[in-house]
């Protein structure tokens, strides 16, 4: 799929998950924004995967480890295919399948349960280990936030990764500079990831991880080592008034401002 | 002796956790707060503009939290340690264990949103293991007030206890139950209503569930006692003792699962110093289903009416008297 299609389904999906946060009263939609352009070329472009057998063994691996914007990842899926695009209004409703982070038991399409910060990426080491020793050819990504990176566990898998010369696994981080309750800046700043990842043996490349016509290079490029993109990527993208603003890590818009966000995102080109 | 329920208002515990922090901060400058990126959902905007640099954030990394909070304890700090309670005990547990418990450091952990607080989150963002894994702990009391009174309370107190403590609070509102003025008691239950039918025990959000389903009994003519046991480590056994002695029967509820916890805690005792008939409610050893903390609750049998249904159950249960 070429790239304005690929922004074509990224503004419905982006769509779609605004519409859901509002019905639920309930998400983290500047988080979901910032990914779903990476979400979208993954699910569209660039994974070898086979919704109707979603775990045949040859499959590509994706683990969204920043796993509170479940919702983005069920929106993406259920547009995929994975499940029905109407079992995306069941967002956390008593029993639904889709609850706040991603229970790969009930939704088909997630590989590992995630929403504990931390724990996506050492996950994703065990699964690109498991392909170098059963010699299966499949590529493992895994996405987590910037302030998800502050957990040790990550780092003791990057050191794991180089070690084991995982140049099967891609790591994205979703870099839009806020976390919970203030910038990556403000509270423990990693930033710039780059020379760190680098000084652990990684190849890392940074791209804007809102263009679509550097994410899916980023995506498809192989290398020796394992990789890492530093995607630069605005929390909220898509809703002006979201933007770089510590607000919207989990906020709901009013009726008023979902108006306006409606607005912005169909008038999007 | 009846319903010592002060006020219908429900009470976010958090708020009350604040504002004695904040006051505690005021009086002693030793008084830190170290969260993880949780400023927000630990309350703790006040504490951090009154005493900006007395306010520790190690950002998303609950291992050095725990460790972090050892270590300014051992450079003579007062540190109240503040997190979701899953993260805080979950992934944290072998710094609580070895830092603070083992280490007998001065470390108040403070876990916000304990139990299914987090309902919709799901099971990630339950903490209903919390009592079991630290309960096991050598040197840490483990307490869960029932509202904003005995959260107050129970600050007060471990600031001026001399060792590590696990207060676990919810974010669920809760009416005050305990009298105006109330002082905590480590390891003391508080009888809230006194009956000979039955002894119905929780603590944090679920003891207001006992109280009306205590009323509801005394409507059908059943008079059950009620006690408030904030205290999981060390547990009141003489309470305990003296429910099973004078109701012959006892009912426990709490926001956790029904292993290890409260209930658990309870049985311990019973089995060994008092048998009698016990029914233990809360999560029945599963991962939850998606919904709010209160539609779990009610979804596992504690909702005041089958509490009430349990109770009636477990006196049938009650060895008939010669
Ligand atoms: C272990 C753990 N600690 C704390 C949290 C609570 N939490 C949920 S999202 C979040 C902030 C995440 O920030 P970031 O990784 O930058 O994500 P994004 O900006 O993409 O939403 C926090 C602290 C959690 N889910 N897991
Ligand atoms: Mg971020």
């Amino acid at each position: 799929m070429q790239t304005n299609d690929l922004e074509g389904i990224a503004r419905q999906i982006r769509h779609r998950d605004l519409q859901a946060v509002v019905e639920a009263g309930a998400g983290h939609i500047g988080g979901e924004m910032s990914a779903i352009d990476i979400l979208t070329a993954l699910y569209f472009r660039v994974l070898r995967v086979w919704p109707d057998q979603p775990r045949i063994p040859q499959r590509d691996r994706f683990v969204l480890s920043k796993g509170h914007v479940a919702l983005a990842l069920y929106v993406t899926l259920a547009k995929r295919g994975f499940i029905p695009e109407e079992e995306v209004s069941t967002f956390l409703k008593p029993h639904s399948r889709l609850n706040g982070h991603p229970n790969c038991n009930k939704v088909p399409g997630v590989e590992t349960n995630t929403g504990p910060l931390g724990h996506g990426l050492p996950v994703a080491v065990g699964m690109a280990k498991a392909a170098k020793l059963t010699g299966a050819d499949y590529h493992t990504y895994v996405m987590t936030g910037d302030g998800e990176m502050q957990e040790g566990s990550n780092w003791e898998a990057i050191s794991a990764a180089a070690q084991f010369g995982l140049d099967n696994l891609t790591l994205i981080i979703d870099h839009n500079r806020f976390q919970q309750g203030a910038s990556l800046k403000d509270t423990n700043n990693l930033a710039p990831f780059k020379p760190k990842l680098e000084a652990f043996g990684w190849d890392v490349t940074e791209i804007n991880g809102n263009t679509m016509a550097e994410i899916v290079p980023a995506l498809e490029r192989r290398g020796g080592k394992p990789h890492c993109i530093v995607a630069h990527t605005n929390k909220g993208h898509g809703i002006s008034f979201m933007q770089d603003t510590v607000d919207w890590h989990h906020k709901v818009p009013n009726q008023d401002q979902y108006k306006i966000a409606l607005g912005e995102l169909s008038e999007a080109n | 002796m009846n319903a010592v329920t002060t006020s219908r208002k429900l009470h976010d515990c958090r708020d009350a956790f604040v504002s004695v922090l904040e006051r505690l901060g005021e009086e002693n400058t030793k008084v830190v707060a170290v969260c993880n990126d949780s400023v927000g959902s630990s309350k703790l905007g006040g504490f951090k503009t009154k005493y900006p640099e007395r306010l520790v954030n190690v950002g998303i990394a609950e291992q050095n939290l725990v460790g972090v909070g050892a270590g300014l304890a051992n450079g003579g700090l007062l540190p109240f340690v503040c997190g979701a309670s899953p993260f805080l005990t979950g992934r944290a547990l072998e710094q609580i264990k070895a830092d603070i418990a083992y280490s007998n450091a001065n470390v108040k952990l403070i876990g916000i949103s304990s139990g299914m607080a987090y309902g919709e989150l799901g099971p990630t963002h339950h903490s209903i293991e919390d009592f079991a894994w630290t309960r096991v702990l050598p040197n840490l009391p483990v307490v869960a007030p029932c509202d904003s009174i005995e959260t107050a309370a129970a600050v007060e107190w471990a600031a001026s206890y001399d060792g590590p403590v696990f207060l676990r609070l919810s974010r669920v509102g809760v009416p005050d139950l305990l009298p105006a003025g109330h002082t905590f008691e480590l390891g003391k239950a508080n009888l809230l209503r006194d009956g000979d039918a039955v002894t119905l025990i929780a603590n944090g959000t679920l003891t207001h569930r006992m109280m009306t389903a205590a009323e509801i009994l005394a409507e059908r003519g059943i008079e059950a006692r009620v006690l408030n046991m904030a205290t999981v480590r060390p547990i009141d056994v003489e309470a305990v003792v003296a429910a099973a002695r004078d109701t012959g029967a006892i009912l426990t509820a709490e926001e956790h699962s029904t292993y290890g916890g409260l209930g658990s805690a309870i049985a311990e005792v019973v089995v060994a110093q008092a048998p009698v008939p016990m029914k233990i409610l809360g999560v029945p050893g599963i991962f939850a289903p998606t919904g709010s903390a209160e539609f779990l609750l009610d979804e596992f049998g504690m909702s005041p009416a089958a509490v009430a249904d349990a109770a009636v159950e477990l006196i049938a249960r009650k060895p008939v008297r010669a």
